[in-house]
């Protein structure tokens, strides 16, 4: 449960330096939208989720299915911090035989609770899952984490409609809306405005909120688990790359290795916003 | 001997599991007389879900269903259990080893109401190649019922063609048990094979009756695993037999005519003749008319028995 002694930004913090050092390590992945996912997860793992991260089984967990599989080396960050497996497995991300496999992969590494990286599925899934907890009547609650390109495939559309139908009011859904595509900007390359309007149009209840505040993010999600029939969307307004100033908003870095030069580079960044090292 | 028939052997075995497996969920997309779920439904509203005209949906809904301890059993026509929702099936499905049963009705010339855009004859091919995937294919009731029972009561993904509405029962319930990678043989034979699953298999048993008035003794095996695959059924029908004809109601691209030539190409290589559809796309037509049109009626079958015997023949010289 929540630990209050955990400075959310710090720990933010520490998630992208990890964050770099696997892509760092690994040759590669996704640095724009791992980061940009930052506070969404430190949040979720930190603060709101129910969950045991000696016990990644219990069964009256909560469920965070991460439907953008690329954000993967935010997500085991997240994972390793707050206790799933030694800090020093995340050096082995992308490494052949790892159970940090590029895209999450739920059958090598437990607590994930779905494989991803085909996107526009997780939604959906995250729906079965709020339908089967309805049926067994257990309180817990399935969190879906989106993303606002991946809201260009149809069957995020499709999910969105059954959680309305079926009044599924302990889905929650975060989309991380980095404004960005592998191919540009999203705007440029398909707009999916309004979103917020869009989603209210579906029947869900919508909250924005600034992606980057933990606190912010703490509130919004405290909001959406006032059941009132309806699931719920909180729209986190992010930067793709957030924290590094030469991956920020930048096209080419949704999916780029880093050389070492840049990984030095981009720490000395974090540090410096920081003050001091954690 | 006339042969029974029963009507919708699955929709009424769906409901009957329903009772004794609790944690079974039934979805479907807008095709529920199709798919018989109407008995399910009226027995268990509460685990039933109808997701609309959303096949993708239906798919991954029913992956989040299993991935919280439910069995769940999602149908629609086989043409978009396998073409529509592939993607859904290899990732949420398959990868995450989701206890997801895929019902495909209506499949290949079983739909000749509904033409080329309904006869999915691609099923076979997309799922078998699909790692953690099963794939069965009932050849009447009784193994309709059993397969059904087999795949509710064994975790992990599993996709079942089903017969379409009524089908014979050709084989005794009372003494059959269903089991994964064993073929039935339905009749003895020692000159040649006939591999087949499906509605394919009344239509070999008949050819084989007219090649026993030549005078040929043909074997037929019901393989009704497709995955896993009898491997030693198929190799002992090669070794004792020497020539094959596979029948089956798909495209002979990649459905068992492949299957079978895989394992006997790395074991025991003979004739292999495929009776299929022979890589186009489908037609509206009665049974009888789609049987003679694309070359799948019992004739057809006798036929390519005796271009296998040839062939088995002609091999048999030259090796003298």
């Amino acid at each position: 449960m929540a630990d209050s002694a955990i400075d959310l930004r710090r720990m933010s913090n520490q998630i992208r330096r990890d964050i770099l050092e696997m892509i760092y390590l690994g040759g590669g992945g996704h640095p724009g939208g791992s980061l940009s996912s930052v506070e969404i997860l430190v949040c979720l793992y930190f603060s709101i989720l129910r969950l045991r991260p000696d016990d990644p089984g219990w069964p009256e967990r909560d469920r965070l299915v991460l439907s953008k599989g690329h954000a993967a080396p935010a997500l085991y960050a997240a994972m390793a911090r707050r206790g799933y497996f030694p800090v020093d497995q995340l050096r082995t991300f992308g490494q052949p035989g790892s159970a940090l496999q590029k895209h999450p992969d739920m059958r090598r590494l437990p607590g994930v609770e779905l494989s991803a990286g085909s996107l526009g599925h997780g939604l959906s899934v995250a729906v079965g899952m709020a339908l089967a907890d309805r049926i067994d009547r257990k309180d817990r609650r399935v969190y879906a984490l989106i993303s606002d390109g991946e809201s260009q495939e149809g069957q995020v559309w499709e999910a969105a409609m059954a959680a309305s139908a079926y009044g599924l009011d302990r889905l929650i859904a975060v989309m991380d809306c980095n404004r960005m595509q592998v191919d540009g900007f999203i705007d440029d390359i398909m707009p999916i405005r309004p979103v917020d309007a869009k989603w209210r149009a579906f029947g869900w209840a919508v909250e924005q909120v600034d992606g980057h505040d933990p606190y912010a993010l703490e509130r919004a999600f405290a909001a959406a688990r006032e059941s009132d029939g309806r699931p719920h969307i909180i729209l986190a307004d992010t930067v793709k790359g957030k924290g590094v100033s030469f991956i920020e908003n930048r096209v080419e870095w949704h999916s780029h290795p880093l050389s070492e030069e840049q990984y030095h580079s981009a720490l000395a960044e974090l540090d410096a916003n920081e003050g001091a090292p954690a | 001997m006339s042969t029974a028939f029963v009507d919708k052997p699955y929709g009424t075995a769906l409901a009957e599991l329903g009772e004794r497996f609790p944690q079974l969920v039934v979805l479907d997309a807008d095709l529920q007389r199709a798919t018989e779920t109407e008995l399910f439904q009226s027995r268990f509203p509460e685990r039933y879900f109808n997701l609309g005209v959303a096949e993708a949906n239906m798919v991954c809904v029913a992956a989040g269903l299993a991935l919280s301890g439910k069995i769940a059993v999602c149908g629609s026509f086989a043409c978009f259990m396998s073409q529509r929702v592939c993607d859904q099936v290899v990732l949420s499905v398959a990868h995450s080893n989701a206890n997801v049963k895929l019902i495909g009705v209506e499949a290949a010339l079983s739909s000749g109401s509904n033409g080329a855009t309904h006869q999915g004859m691609l099923d076979l091919a997309i799922l078998r190649a699909i790692p953690n995937m099963t794939v069965f294919v009932p050849g009447d009731a009784t193994e309709t019922h059993a397969i059904l029972e087999y795949v509710v009561s064994h975790p992990g993904p599993a996709y079942l063609r089903v017969p379409r509405r009524r089908a014979p029962v050709l084989i005794d319930p009372s003494t059959f048990r269903f089991r994964p990678g064993r073929a039935v043989r339905m009749r003895p034979g020692t000159d040649i094979t006939l591999i087949t699953f499906g509605m394919m298999l009344p239509r070999c048993l008949a050819a084989a009756d007219t090649l026993q008035q030549e005078g040929i003794s043909a074997r037929v095996v019901n393989m009704s695993s497709i995955k896993p695959l009898d491997e030693s059924e198929i190799h002992l029908a090669a070794e004792e037999t020497g020539a094959l004809v596979v029948a089956e109601n798909h495209n002979v691209l990649g459905g068992l005519g492949g299957a079978v030539a895989e394992v006997i190409g790395e074991t025991c290589p003979v004739p292999v003749v495929r009776i299929g559809v022979r890589d186009r796309f489908g037609e509206v037509g009665p049974a009888d008319w789609l049987a003679e049109e694309f070359g799948m009626s019992a004739a057809h079958i006798v036929d390519a028995a005796r271009r296998a015997l040839q062939l088995k023949g002609r091999r048999a010289q030259s090796v003298k």
